[in-house]
């Protein structure tokens, strides 16, 4: 009866909170997360989007590790890869149209282009998720510890990471694509992602500062608990929203840096080839054959943009003080139903 | 205060210390800069290599010729700095010197507008939270967030200079280009403006139909060749910013802050002839340019102070953003008159918008005009390209900054205590959630010097980037740590200002205990 009495003499905010927390009652931290990420449409979209080209691009390519001359391969089911050189037909003045033998055209030399822009989105695919890997791992770790131990701990771990972003991510890449591109895309992630924690680092650090002051810390403590099952098993699930939301945004950071590099040549070399390497290379017969273009373009941006809107929707997710908007049917909603469930 | 920003400079001078150190050694350890003489087939190779090795102290090992090099560096110290020599035998020194500026010019103007424009939308979107333009705001920022710059530029060059040069030749617009325009105008207006639904059919009609007869008046007075504003055009733009600025910073009612702003306007009107007359002045440089700049301030400056007696300090912002607003209009209409010119000069030939470079080299003519003009095109799409990709990160995070702050215990008072909104907004609210931006300007501007390497290398520009690559690829240790250097204390050094520059902003930080 009291519920009922708020309910209708409660100002619109106030009556918006509680269709919130009526929302959230009940429910575990994870699973109110999860609720409302997947009313993240945007976001959920995304994410479906983002694992079938995943799911697509590597069964279609297969997985290709290891080195030139050690090469560790499982093939894909597409017909051609990147050595084949089928037949060219003729279209206008242009060379390798898109038809229904190769549906993204041939290039100038006559390969498959489906197959070779598979292989670039394969590449940026595995230097994403290995960048984010060990960026994330890294910059969990020195900024957890950073931020527990404070002190000279925190000093010199800070001083590090400053150091780290003292030389630009672009440089560093450059030298490290330049020097060591050949040995495999994986070589280069794995570099790459040794630079591109710093900004992670920070933020845990910036988190744990303030979560180590916490009651609950002090609580597991005096149970007992010894340093690192404090920062990895009470501080760190409550930072894991800040780390989350940074990972997915270093993500899209990081395919954006990989393309670039090969771009300006100091990513994967040839005869590898990248969605970065592939535009450069074909971006002179734009008006000739649009396509070879247009495709490595548009898989770098479905790919990103997927990134961004899963980690816009897992910002709102974890934070707590971002409210859903409450539209005016679940105001009606909220009304009409809270007094039938109650009765 | 001043303890603490020595003790940071100290720590900051370790720091690039440390980092240079390293990177010099990684890079003399990976490259070498001989290989390529080594596997030569020159016949004077020894006396090549041995000549290399001379220039470059290739007989000193890498820790040591490092602390040659940074002898060199401290050089700045007493006004001389020697960065050593590049592969050539150029002095690094004069490379990087040639550099910088085009590389600022590259990248300051594309900074400065997608900070503008950014901070403006992100706001927007921020007051008008879950409106339609909310929603597909965030989409676009998204979407310019995920574009790679040099797929982004190679649209660009086709689009906007080449297919635009083209059209230059009859410079009609076309009836579907008006169509299409007017109906895109239309409903760009409609999602802006809410309303009910017969509100919003009325903008867009309106709207549409104000587009196609403004295309039809281009069209018939052949404006697009023969561009102008005029003294007419030049006082209607400058009044409606001062009306426009001054209900946003201090509100309509004020009207001694109004006459103020229309003052300044007055004065442009009346200055129009006599600063055009002045700017056709023989011996014009980028300084002299900008005297009628000083003159329009003064007189916004004078007239605030004489109309108003309280909160002069907004009313002279007003009146002086109103100035430079009023100045750029005239230098846009001095542009415009430059414009037919500069189309049909020599070496230009009606194909205004270049793809590649910084300056025509086939341009004959020492116009100061005619070479501002053509600095400008030369630098319209990298900066097109560049603000694109920038104005999102400023889209969000002014945008989530600001609707952090609307949340505040203060906003709501503010509201309580009965002021207008646009009061709370401009005055309590914006100025505090501005305060996280600064960090982000901050490393902005400091990667203004070494950021642009795509962009350079898809426009073709011979700046930092560059440089940079130049050295990568050619195994130039010298002038890679030259570019390094710069890159390096501009990063470094924009970690204290922005730290310094938060904590005089926000005084619930304090720095230094």
């Amino acid at each position: 009866m009291a519920k009922k009495n708020v309910a209708v003499e409660a100002t619109a905010e106030s009556s918006e909170n509680a269709i919130a927390l009526h929302e959230t009652a009940g429910l575990s931290q994870g699973q109110i997360i999860r609720k409302r990420f997947f009313r993240h449409k945007p976001a959920v979209a995304s994410l479906i989007a983002l694992i079938f080209i995943t799911l697509f691009v590597f069964s279609a390519s297969g997985i290709h590790l290891g080195t030139d001359q050690h090469p560790i391969t499982i093939p894909g089911w597409w017909k051609y890869t990147l050595t084949d050189i089928p037949d060219t037909n003729f279209c206008g003045i242009a060379v390798g149209c898109p038809n229904w033998q190769h549906p993204f055209g041939q290039d100038p030399i006559g390969r498959d282009y489906f197959a070779l822009v598979m292989r670039g989105a394969e590449q940026s695919i595995m230097v994403m998720l290995v960048v984010g890997l060990i960026g994330g791992v890294f910059g969990t770790v020195i900024g957890a510890v950073a931020g527990y131990f404070r002190g000279w701990v925190d000093a010199v771990l800070m001083r590090f990471t400053d150091f780290i972003i003292t030389i630009p991510s672009i440089i560093i890449g450059a030298v490290i694509g330049f020097k060591f591109g050949n040995l495999g895309v994986v070589a280069l992630a794995v570099y790459l992602g040794l630079f591109s924690w710093t900004g992670l680092a920070r933020l845990v650090r910036g988190e744990f500062l303030s979560l180590r002051e916490r009651e609950f810390v002090d609580a597991a403590r005096i149970a007992g608990a010894g340093n690192i099952r404090i920062i990895f098993k009470h501080i760190l699930p409550n930072a894991m929203g800040v780390i989350i939301v940074a990972v997915t945004l270093m993500l899209a950071g990081a395919i954006l840096l990989e393309t670039a590099l090969s771009y300006i040549g100091f990513g994967v070399q040839a005869p590898d080839v990248s969605l970065g390497s592939l535009i450069s290379e074909y971006q002179d017969s734009f008006t000739v054959s649009p396509w070879l273009f247009y495709w490595p373009g548009v898989l770098i941006i479905s790919i990103a943009l997927c990134v961004n809107f899963i980690g816009d929707g897992l910002r709102d997710a974890f934070d707590p003080r971002q409210r859903r908007r409450i539209t005016r049917r679940d105001l009606i909603k909220a009304t009409f139903k809270k007094p039938a469930e109650e009765a | 205060m001043l303890s603490f920003i020595g003790r940071r400079i100290g720590v900051v001078l370790l720091i690039l210390f440390g980092s240079s150190f390293i990177v010099y050694n990684l890079e003399a350890v990976a490259g070498d800069p001989l290989a390529d003489l080594r596997t030569s087939s020159a016949k004077n190779k020894a006396f090549l290599i041995a000549q290399l090795t001379r220039t470059l102290h290739l007989d000193v090992p890498p820790p040591l010729r490092y602390f040659q090099w940074l002898k060199g560096v401290l050089g700045v110290f007493t006004g001389n700095p020697d960065l050593g020599k590049t592969r050539d035998g150029l002095l690094v020194v004069n490379e990087i010197a040639a550099a910088v500026p085009i590389t600022i010019r590259l990248v300051l103007g594309a900074t400065i507008l997608a900070i503008l424009l950014g901070i403006t939308v992100g706001v927007i979107t921020a007051i008008r939270q879950y409106s339609r333009l909310d929603y597909s705001m965030t989409f676009l920022s998204f979407l310019m967030f995920s574009l790679p710059i040099f797929w982004v530029a190679v649209l660009l060059k086709q689009y906007m200079a080449i297919d635009f040069n083209n059209f230059l030749a009859s410079g009609q617009i076309t009836p579907p280009w008006i169509i299409g325009a007017s109906v895109v105008m239309g409903l760009i207006l409609a999602g802006l403006i809410s309303g009910d639904r017969k509100r919003v059919w009325m903008i867009f009609g309106i709207t549409a139909v104000a587009t196609a007869a403004l295309l039809l008046v281009v069209n018939l007075t052949n404006w697009i060749l023969v561009p102008g504003l005029g003294i007419v055009g030049v006082g209607l733009l400058a009044a409606g910013v001062a009306v426009g600025l001054t209900s946003l910073i201090v509100g309509f009612e004020n009207k001694r802050v109004l006459y103020a702003s229309l003052t300044v306007v007055l004065a442009t009107v009346i200055g129009y002839f006599p600063i055009n007359a002045f700017w056709k002045g023989k011996d014009l440089n980028a300084v002299v340019m900008l005297f009628p700049l000083v003159g329009l301030v003064l007189v916004a400056v004078v007239a605030a102070v004489a109309f108003t007696n309280v909160d002069r300090g907004s009313a002279i912002r007003t009146t002086v953003v109103g100035s430079v607003f009023a100045f750029l209009f005239l230098l846009i209409d001095k542009l415009m008159q430059t414009w037919g010119q500069y189309i049909n000069a020599d070496g230009i030939n009606l194909r205004p918008i270049p793809t590649i470079g910084e300056v025509s080299v086939r341009l004959s003519s020492n116009d100061f005009w005619i070479a501002l003009m053509d600095a400008l095109v030369h630098v319209l799409l990298p900066t097109i390209a560049l603000t694109l990709i920038s104005f999102a990160t400023y889209v969000r995070y002014s945008r989530a900054s600001l609707l952090e702050v609307m949340n505040m215990d203060y906003i709501r008072t503010a509201r309580a205590k009965g002021l207008s909104e646009r009061t709370v907004i401009v005055r309590h609210a914006l100025r505090n959630a501005m305060i996280p931006l600064t960090t982000l300007m901050a490393f902005d501007f400091a990667g203004v010097l070494g950021g642009a390497i795509i962009t350079e290398s898809v426009f073709g520009w011979h700046g930092m980037g560059t440089l940079f690559r130049a050295a990568i690829s050619t195994q130039d240790l010298n002038l890679l740590m030259g570019v390094f250097a710069i890159t390096s204390f501009m990063a470094v050094m924009a970690n204290l200002v922005a730290d310094l520059l938060y904590s005089a902003l926000d005084p619930r930080i304090r720095i230094g205990k």
